[in-house]
């Protein structure tokens, strides 16, 4: 159980990386929405996954139990409001003007 | 385990930094609202892991959902707000927008 949450863990810690290098990388606001709304969300769903599993590890009682129901429903609410964020962001910014990048530069 | 988690905690505030700076010097406004939303997923990771590390996670665990609540409604007030300002980028209209800065 415990190996389980260390790889869950790392494997997060991995898609927040790439999130954040999406974010630096890319040319513009909607592609930047792209890294960081999925890579995001997926990081920290397997973060959290991995300290419910690693609080449950030692010694199961009521209280760890709660605990981990807990981050659990931080990660449910984490899959729900960061893709609702993201479409708020982009119907923000398509109402607002902002083009999309191309690569020549011409219409989208 | 606490070294893991340590380590953990600590690239993940490595990352807030570079993250802050597409929040600080993103060329638009939409930029910085996701550079934001960003910083606020991954303090609550964050929390939790400092719960961890104190062996206090009953009481941290209440604070990250908290937190985690205040970031998706600020970064919706902001969202919903400059849908209504139209100033997203500077000097554009509806529709009419600039080749260059978009």
């Amino acid at each position: 159980m415990s190996t389980v949450a260390i790889f869950l863990m790392i494997a997060g810690v991995f898609f927040f990386t790439t999130a954040t290098i999406g974010l630096l990388r890319f040319p513009d606001c909607y592609t930047r929405m792209h890294a960081a709304g999925k890579g995001d969300t997926l990081g920290a769903l397997l973060l959290l996954l991995g300290l419910a599993l690693y609080n449950l590890n030692d010694g199961f009682s009521l209280a760890a139990l709660l605990v981990s129901l807990k981050i659990l429903s931080i990660a449910v609410f984490i899959f729900v409001a960061n893709p609702t964020a993201s479409h708020a962001i982009a119907k923000a910014a398509i109402d607002a003007g902002v083009r999309p990048w191309t690569r020549k530069g011409g219409k989208p | 385990m606490e070294m893991l988690f340590l380590t953990i905690a600590l690239v993940l505030g490595f990352l807030t930094l570079l993250t802050l700076y597409r929040a600080i010097a993103g060329p638009t406004i939409v930029d910085r609202i996701i550079g934001t939303g960003v910083i606020g997923t991954k303090t609550t990771v964050i929390l939790l892991l400092i719960g961890f590390l104190y062996r206090r996670v009953d009481m941290f665990v209440d604070i990250a959902i908290a937190y985690g609540l205040l970031s998706f409604i600020a970064t919706l007030a902001a969202s919903k707000f400059f849908l209504h300002r139209k100033t997203i980028v500077p000097g554009a209209r509806r529709g009419n927008v600039p080749e260059e800065g978009a």
